[in-house]
């Protein structure tokens, strides 16, 4: 289950990192999905189950990926085991863009991003 | 891990068109592609929608350690609102900044002193005062930091550039559950006759996380508000370097 | 209803040295540790069933401090760690 990976206290590492690159949109829609998600008024998962389902990651992914990117992968992990999305849905349209296709239909809603081409 | 990949000059548009910039160790196009297509799946399913995540983009991003700092500034003048802040931290900085702190987790200040130094971290995850500094910066999220402060303190320290003088005792805070934790530094020497905003121009995000000292004389490190230096001539200041 | 609290400041307790298969708030670097409550913090819902979507039980939570040396070898003068650990987690220790 818990892949303890996550729980480092102590454990050897080396010299601390401190730049600070400039957050990206992609951290930050992260970020602002998760706090609408857990936000009272729709509450879909909680912050703990947040972190249980970060600490579920086998350690190697857990080690591979940056902060945003076990997020994300939690909490779709979530959404689908509270069947809020369904998983196939989702491989679908994850499938579509790596295709290099898009999701979406032409006439997009304002401020929805230009077709990112699978880069 | 450089931020450099803007080569050419423009103002930064959010919904630039061309490559996002990597986090860290480089995020994985399969990462990108998940988190579009969790977030069109969520826009068309109507979970959420477009502008509730850009405007949650703009609240976040707008919070920064600047009303930390002028609470620090507070207390360091007012032992009442200390006092206060110790005893009821959300509570005092809410009343203070006009934060609204309702459903933010709980919140502790921890006093420096001038035997004792906190500093603060998460070994377990991230946790952090973020509704009244903001998002943590990368390195207190990351496995160096929180493998290494609980057991090397000092050392990781030295690593931001802080030696405590001898004798004072390190604590290093665990934010293992609920609460959240925010340190008041120790007011810097030499600045007895300083204004509050002056005093809020030291107090910096990393005096606030522990890993750093509020510095009065002539340092401007980057991370926090710049400092406002009090007025040429000004009685009682004996700072030479302002 | 909140549970009794048990633990005052001052008294001296033993972290659980179990290991468990859930989510859970003990870090390993302090279970089977020797410490000394520091403060009661409040009554918070136990984490370990709420990180299942299950009902979270209210459980005391303590500020617990430990000497750099029960953790650590070689041990480091002058160093404390501080960690909130629940009730559940905590034993005390007859001298």
């Amino acid at each position: 289950m818990s892949s303890a990976a996550h729980d480092m206290g102590g454990d050897p590492a080396g010299p601390v990192d401190r730049s600070e690159p400039e957050r990206t949109l992609f951290e930050q829609r992260v970020d602002a999905m998760q706090r609408l998600l857990c936000a009272p008024d729709r509450a879909l998962f909680t912050v703990d189950a947040l972190r249980r389902a970060i600490e579920s990651l086998p350690a190697d992914t857990y080690r591979g990926l940056g902060y945003y990117e076990r997020w994300l992968r939690a909490m779709a992990m979530l959404l689908v085991e509270r069947g809020v999305i369904a998983e196939d849905d989702l491989r679908v349209r994850v499938a579509a863009l790596a295709a290099g296709g898009t999701t979406r239909r032409a006439g997009d809603p304002a401020g929805a991003p230009p077709p990112e081409a699978g880069r | 891990m450089g931020s450099d990949r803007h080569d050419h000059d423009h103002d930064h548009d959010h919904d630039h068109d061309h490559a996002p910039i990597a986090e860290g160790s480089a995020v994985s196009d399969e990462s990108l592609r998940l988190e579009r297509a969790l977030r069109e799946l969520l826009i068309d399913k109507g979970v959420i929608d477009a502008e509730s995540i850009r405007r949650q983009i703009e609240v976040t991003e707008s919070r920064t350690p600047a009303e930390g700092a002028r609470v620090v500034a507070r207390a360091w003048t007012d032992s009442t609102y200390r006092d206060w802040l110790l005893a009821d931290a959300k509570s005092a900085i809410g009343a203070f900044t006009g934060l609204d702190l309702a459903g933010t987790p709980e919140l502790r200040v921890l006093e420096n002193t001038a035997s004792r130094h906190h500093v603060v971290c998460c070994t377990l995850c991230s946790c952090y005062p973020r509704a009244v500094l903001g998002v943590p910066p990368s390195w207190y999220k990351n496995a160096e930091y929180r493998s290494r402060v609980v057991r090397e303190p000092r050392a990781v320290l030295a690593e931001f550039g802080t030696e405590l003088p001898a004798g004072v005792q390190i604590r290093v805070v665990d934010s293992t559950a609920d609460l959240r934790y925010l340190v008041l530094p120790l007011r810097p020497a030499g600045t007895d006759t300083w204004s509050e905003a002056e005093l809020a121009g030291v107090v910096t995000r990393d005096t606030m996380i522990g890993v750093t000292l509020p510095r009065a004389a002539g340092d401007r490190s980057a991370g926090g508000p710049v400092s406002v230096a009090p007025p040429l001539g000004r009685p009682g200041q004996d700072d030479p370097s302002r | 209803m909140t549970p009794p609290v048990r633990l005052r400041p001052g008294t001296r307790v033993r972290v659980d040295a179990r290991g468990v298969d859930h989510h859970c708030r003990t870090p390993r670097y302090l279970r089977g540790r020797l410490g000394r409550v520091v403060a009661h913090l409040g009554a918070f819902g136990d984490p370990e069933t709420l990180a299942y979507h299950r009902p979270g039980a209210l459980r005391n939570l303590y500020q617990v401090e430990f000497e750099h040396a029960e953790l650590w070898s070689p041990g480091e003068a002058g160093v404390l760690i501080a960690a909130d650990l629940f009730e559940h987690w905590l034993s005390v220790e007859d001298d």
